[in-house]
């Protein structure tokens, strides 16, 4: 692995009613695509929105490192202004904010250059969305290019791109991918947040949520081929909270039984 | 026409540029820059225009198929705008209201009269920069022949200190197939105490939009109450406003949309962002007189939302500053 940028050590998150981090470690080198595989309810998002120290997400036990510096307690400003920002899976809306301001608000030297750039990145034409407002007017997947050509146009240390390819139709997941790709290149690293398998392949290491936690951490091959062994028969069954009361122990079960596999 | 006017865009007499003059136009046109005003359009004999200071008449400037009457009185001025039917008028008519004194009264009397078929847009720039104890009152009837179109833009800059009471009433009076836009501005500066009042009578297939934004701080006191009358078959009616207002600043919308014919259509749609110990208030009227009439509303008063606030901090925007980008562009929408 690249020299670590982020590590995350025993992370617990409690939620009113659920623990929905339990005791996570993660770590991501520098300028590595790190892809975080997992069922939909597994966790994935509610670990990007404590790496971002979002509200009601805060950390009850264990902590954040980036570049070795302890962020647990940081504000969500405070691990911006530090490198580190996130692509929400659904993206805010911003009444009568042009995408030209909405791109240059993360960035520190703002060129039209730059705006340019992250549009095109994203397979948008700078002349046709620029002047528009990042409101309501646009689609879903308009919505979601323009917040990644935000994250792009930042060139944040770490960028969460939670799950960037929903939204968007299969045709276009090789933009997302290529994006991913010149983001890496050019020295950010990508936690790539995914429940599609075949996003994996832009990824250098990758990890599986499960229930909450990190069980497997690898080569993008071996925890691909582990999620569509271990976890994925049991989606159904599963449903959205696996660790719930409701799934009477079944995915504890299957996450024991995987773990003893190995 | 009572008013100094001339060819040459400054629209004043050359024995009238007296030193005085000189002086009160220019600060007037610094006050009109500061509410957003861009003074060289007040230079451009192709465009209409006329610039108020209290009670003086500064300058006016009419061109074809626009004539502008403006009187002093003795705290204000009393103006009539006339557009002559079918009148295309391609530059809007650029208006300039204001007083650069800290106290004081100015009323301002108007009367727009938009004949048949004409076409004609109004940006108008109201400021007092220096307002410490001032008073503006606005009284203005508004006509809008049948068939024809008029858009009328307002800003307002009131200066840092909010010791101004500003009062504009208009009643408008729409006729068949005629438009009307409105837009009044005031999110720069301190708004002090603003009471809007504003009653339009829509015709058959005749159609207003009335767009309010303001952004109150301190103790500001924002009061806007607008009432739309759908009198005609097929009339439609809009109100739209947008409002912000932080520390101990208040503000009451009070919109009314009546639907008195078959096939009127009205829709009320009111915004307020609400930070600190301010209090925001919404009070929608919906009149409906006929059952063919159709008139809705829609209102969101509150904090800015959690995830728009956290998606711009985690750009490295603090707090503040994320509240203010979303505010900005909530008057800017």
């Amino acid at each position: 692995m690249k020299r670590e940028l982020l590590q995350v050590e025993g992370l617990s998150v409690q939620r009113p009613g659920a623990e929905v981090l339990r005791g996570v470690n993660l770590r991501v080198g520098n300028a590595e695509v790190h892809a975080l595989l997992g069922l939909n309810g597994s966790g994935k998002t509610s670990l990007a929105l404590a790496l971002m120290g979002a509200e009601g997400y805060r950390a009850e036990k264990g902590r954040i490192l980036l570049d070795g510096h302890d962020i647990t307690h940081l504000s969500v400003t405070e691990r911006a202004q530090l490198g580190l920002t996130l692509a929400w899976q659904t993206p805010a809306r911003f009444e009568g904010l042009p995408v030209a301001d909405y791109l240059a608000l993360g960035m520190d030297e703002p060129s039209r250059e730059r705006m340019e750039e992250a549009l095109e990145a994203v397979a948008l034409a700078p002349r046709a969305y620029m002047g528009r407002a990042v409101d309501g007017a646009l689609s879903g997947g308009e919505r979601k290019r323009i917040e990644l050509a935000a994250v792009y146009a930042m060139q944040p240390r770490l960028a969460i791109l939670d799950e960037p390819d929903s939204g968007i139709d299969v045709l276009c997941l090789e933009d997302v991918i290529s994006l991913v790709r010149r983001m890496a290149d050019s020295g950010t690293s990508v936690l790539l947040i995914t429940h599609r398998d075949e996003m994996t392949n832009v990824a250098d290491r990758a990890s599986l949520m499960c229930a909450g936690a990190v069980v497997k951490s690898g080569t993008p091959e071996d925890v691909r081929d582990y999620f569509a062994r271990r976890c994925r028969p049991h989606e159904d069954l599963l449903g959205s909270q696996p660790w719930g009361a409701e799934a009477g122990g079944t995915y504890q079960r299957v996450i024991a039984e995987g773990a003893r596999d190995e | 026409m009572s008013s100094p006017s001339s060819s040459d865009g400054r629209g004043v007499a050359e024995a009238e540029r007296s030193p005085a003059w000189t002086r009160e136009y220019e600060g007037i046109l610094d006050a009109y820059e500061k509410a957003g005003g861009k003074p060289d359009v007040l230079q451009v004999p192709r465009v209409a225009s006329a610039v108020i200071s209290a009670s003086k008449v500064l300058s006016v400037n009419e061109i074809e198929g626009i004539s502008i009457e403006a009187k002093e009185t003795e705290h204000g001025v009393q103006a009539r705008i006339t557009v002559a039917p079918g009148t295309r008028v391609e530059h809007p008519v650029h208006l300039c209201f204001g007083m650069t004194e800290s106290e004081g009264l100015q009323e301002i009397d108007s009367q727009f009269e938009i004949g048949e078929g004409a076409d004609v847009g109004f940006l108008a720039h109201c400021t007092f920069p220096n307002a410490v104890k001032l008073k503006h009152v606005m009284d203005a009837q508004i006509h809008v022949g049948p068939g024809a179109t008029m858009r009328y833009r307002e800003a307002h800059y009131h200066g840092p200190e909010g010791g101004i009471e500003v009062l504009p009433t208009t009643h408008a009076q729409v006729d068949e197939g005629g438009r009307l836009e409105t837009e009044f501005n005031l999110t720069e500066g301190r708004v002090g105490r603003m009471a809007i009042a504003f009653t339009a009578d829509v015709e058959a297939r005749g159609a207003a939009e009335l767009i309010a934004k303001a952004y109150g701080s301190g103790d500001d006191d924002i009061s806007v109450n607008e009432v739309v009358r759908l009198n005609g078959q097929g009339a439609r009616g809009v109100t739209k406003t947008r409002v912000a207002v932080r520390d101990r600043a208040r503000s009451e919308i009070t919109t009314t949309a009546e639907g008195n014919a078959p096939d009127a259509r009205g829709h009320m749609d009111c915004t307020e962002i609400v930070r600190g110990a301010a209090e925001a208030r919404n009070i929608p009227i919906v009149v409906v007189r006929d059952d063919r009439a159709r008139v809705t509303h829609e209102a969101a008063i509150g904090s800015v939302s959690k995830k728009e606030l956290e998606t711009l901090m985690a750009r490295g925007l603090d707090e503040e500053q994320a509240v203010d980008v979303i505010i900005r562009g909530m008057l800017r929408g």
